[in-house]
């Protein structure tokens, strides 16, 4: 089989425009990917999977990411002016200080796809697709009117991370129920005090709800 | 089965077409098939939409036994999450303790020793066994037979399961592989014992086969049933026995040559109409099949180490990276994807269930049959809801 870069290449050349991104993985299994841009996202697979060689005929695997914002501190080192006596007359030195800087890298959600030829017997070849971010611009293409294994898969991604994948036929929940607001495979999902109605809720749960409701009341405080 | 009739558009929050008759006459019903009934092998529904005897909509439902596997995974330590595969397919845990050891295995770049390798198949092949046996005589019963079929697979079944429990102190939570091999050493004695259990399953098949193969009443209604062609059982990701009944030359067996594969003499049994009878004929071949990479690999089993020396059981924190591992399980493929950020518990980890994807085409091939084959098409796909939910 090619080597991703040279998939990429061959993208490149079939697909004008692509903005398909080589995507490094440092560990042993050295699986390296591909992240496409959402735009061509549905003619770059359409062509992987039609083209002779390639023939990525079987979408074996659609799995959901989610990475949230990181804040991520760095030491910078600044120059700045400074005013200091020396030699009893006040003069303006330049010095060179360490400084932490917090800078927080925005998140988004990612939908894997790991590709096998069934016609070629080869594989994996791994695509990948990013959003903007992680609250109001989560839409990708789906690839379900390429690939129908992608049916089910990118409805659970839906379900359980919130990606909206448009152009999908049939976009519901799959295994949480219809009425569930959150999305609960998401890093930062906190869990509810007890998942049933209880009519005489335990001690765990009820010690977890004081907690919650102690926690909201502090912060309410503290933001008034 | 509850039978509710449908007089106005339904709309409760589902986002799907209203049911409107093809011809615009008659009665259309609409029939939840499960949660609870005895064919759908667990808590499932299937929404199916009638118009007479003959099948014009089915919508699955799932999330019934939904526990959220992989969060919960997400929360534990690579091995602590070993136990927990087995609840997936409670059928075949020791597939499953393999699928995840080789998804590890491929992210920290471990390898199992050489016997632990032989270890691995006759265990997998045995779980195949067993599990096709049970599918088989599932489906059985779903025609009708109630019972007798069902036991009768079971009781060669129970063999297995017996020297599973002797191997790994459980029947059928067996917990027992991990990464880099395998947790305890089988002893001769036990090596004897398969040989006898394996000497007598050509022999069990041979009479299932003379009851159930020319049977009239399963050459009735598995043939031509539930036809699923093959281009569509290729884009829709449908793997396994279910995918070589339609004709599609695919065993990861043999396409990935994991584990020591390519060192055993098997074929791998196509089906040529994709129908029930296909996919029924199919998992008998492939029930033959393991009885011959059980026997070879019995008898070139060498001895030595089980676990790799480099393998590390605590502190283990594969290096930052990512990698899928899949192999053909009982039911299909069954993969893992694993992220790991460096840390001791998986940053993402994925499974592929292919109880799950598998029924993608469960419409596809019930549309237009009666009522009464979407039962036996259903139990033809061999699923089980621990993996199908997770």
């Amino acid at each position: 089989m090619k080597t991703a870069e040279e998939i990429k290449a061959a993208i490149e050349a079939a697909v004008p425009g692509a903005g398909v991104e080589f995507v490094l993985n440092p560990g042993p299994a050295a699986e390296h990917s591909l992240r496409l841009a959402p735009e061509c996202a549905v003619a770059v697979a359409t062509f992987l999977r039609d083209d002779a060689e390639l023939a990525f005929d079987f979408l074996s695997n659609v799995s959901g990411v989610d990475w949230p914002d990181k804040e991520i501190a760095e030491k910078v080192k600044v120059t700045r002016q400074v005013t200091k006596t020396v030699d009893g007359v006040e003069q303006s030195v330049e010095e060179t200080v360490d400084e932490t800087r917090k800078r927080v890298e925005p998140g988004c959600l990612e939908a894997v796809y790991h590709l096998y030829s069934v016609a070629k017997k080869h594989g994996p070849l791994v695509i990948r697709m990013k959003t903007a971010n992680r609250s109001d611009q989560v839409q990708l293409p789906s690839l379900t009117p390429i690939w129908r294994s992608a049916e089910f898969q990118e409805r659970e991604v839906f379900d359980l991370y919130g990606i909206i994948f448009t152009g999908h036929p049939d976009l519901r929940r799959l295994l949480m129920w219809d009425g569930f607001k959150d999305h609960p495979m998401r890093k930062d999902y906190v869990e509810p005090d007890d998942y049933e109605y209880e009519p005489t809720p335990h001690d765990a749960v009820l010690a977890r709800a004081q907690e919650r409701k102690d926690r909201e009341q502090g912060s309410k405080g503290a933001r008034d | 089965m509850s039978v509710v009739e449908t007089k106005t558009e339904k709309t409760d929050g589902w986002n799907r077409p209203p049911l409107i008759l093809p011809d615009g006459e008659g009665e259309l019903l609409e029939v939840a098939m499960g949660p609870h009934h005895p064919s759908t092998h667990g808590v499932f529904r299937m929404d199916v939409a009638l118009d007479g005897e003959r099948v014009i909509r089915l919508k699955p439902v799932f999330g019934y036994l939904h526990r959220n596997h992989e969060k919960i995974a997400e929360g534990a330590s690579y091995l602590a999450s070993m136990p927990y595969t087995d609840r997936l397919d409670y059928f075949c845990s020791l597939t499953n303790n393999w699928a995840y050891a080789v998804a590890v295995e491929k992210l920290a770049a471990q390898e199992a020793p050489e016997r632990a390798q032989y270890i691995r198949v006759i265990l997998a092949e045995l779980t195949r066994w067993q599990n096709h046996a049970s599918s088989i005589g599932f489906l059985i019963q779903e025609m009708g037979a109630s019972g007798t079929p069902l036991m009768y697979a079971f009781k060669e079944r129970e063999k297995i399961l017996d020297l599973f429990e002797s191997l790994t102190g459980s029947r059928m939570m067996c917990n027992y592989m991990r990464f880099g091999g395998c947790r305890v050493d089988v002893s001769a004695a036990w090596l004897d014992a398969t040989r006898k259990v394996v000497a007598g399953l050509a022999g069990f098949v041979d009479e299932f086969e003379a009851l159930l193969s020319s049977n009239e009443i399963l050459m009735a209604r598995c043939q031509g049933v539930g036809i699923l062609k093959p281009e569509l059982a290729v884009n829709a990701g449908v793997s396994g026995p279910m995918l070589r009944a339609s004709g599609v030359d695919y065993d990861i067996r043999k396409v990935d040559h994991y584990g020591i594969y390519d060192r055993f003499k098997f074929r791998v049994p196509l089906g040529d109409h994709g129908d029930i009878y296909d996919r029924y004929m199919v998992r008998v071949l492939e029930m033959r099949e393991s009885i011959v990479i059980l026997e070879q690999a019995l008898k070139e089993i060498p001895s030595g180490p089980i676990m790799d020396a480099k393998a590390k059981i605590r502190g283990f924190r594969p290096k930052p990276g990512e990698a899928y591992g899949r192999i053909e399980a009982p039911k299909g493929e069954l993969g893992f994807y694993l992220i790991s950020d460096g840390g001791p518990n998986p940053y993402r980890y994925r499974v592929r269930p292919p109880s799950l994807i598998n029924l993608t085409v469960l419409e596809d091939m019930c549309l237009g049959s009666n009522v009464a084959d979407v039962v036996l098409i259903f139990g033809s796909v061999d699923i089980v809801l621990g993996e199908v939910d997770r």
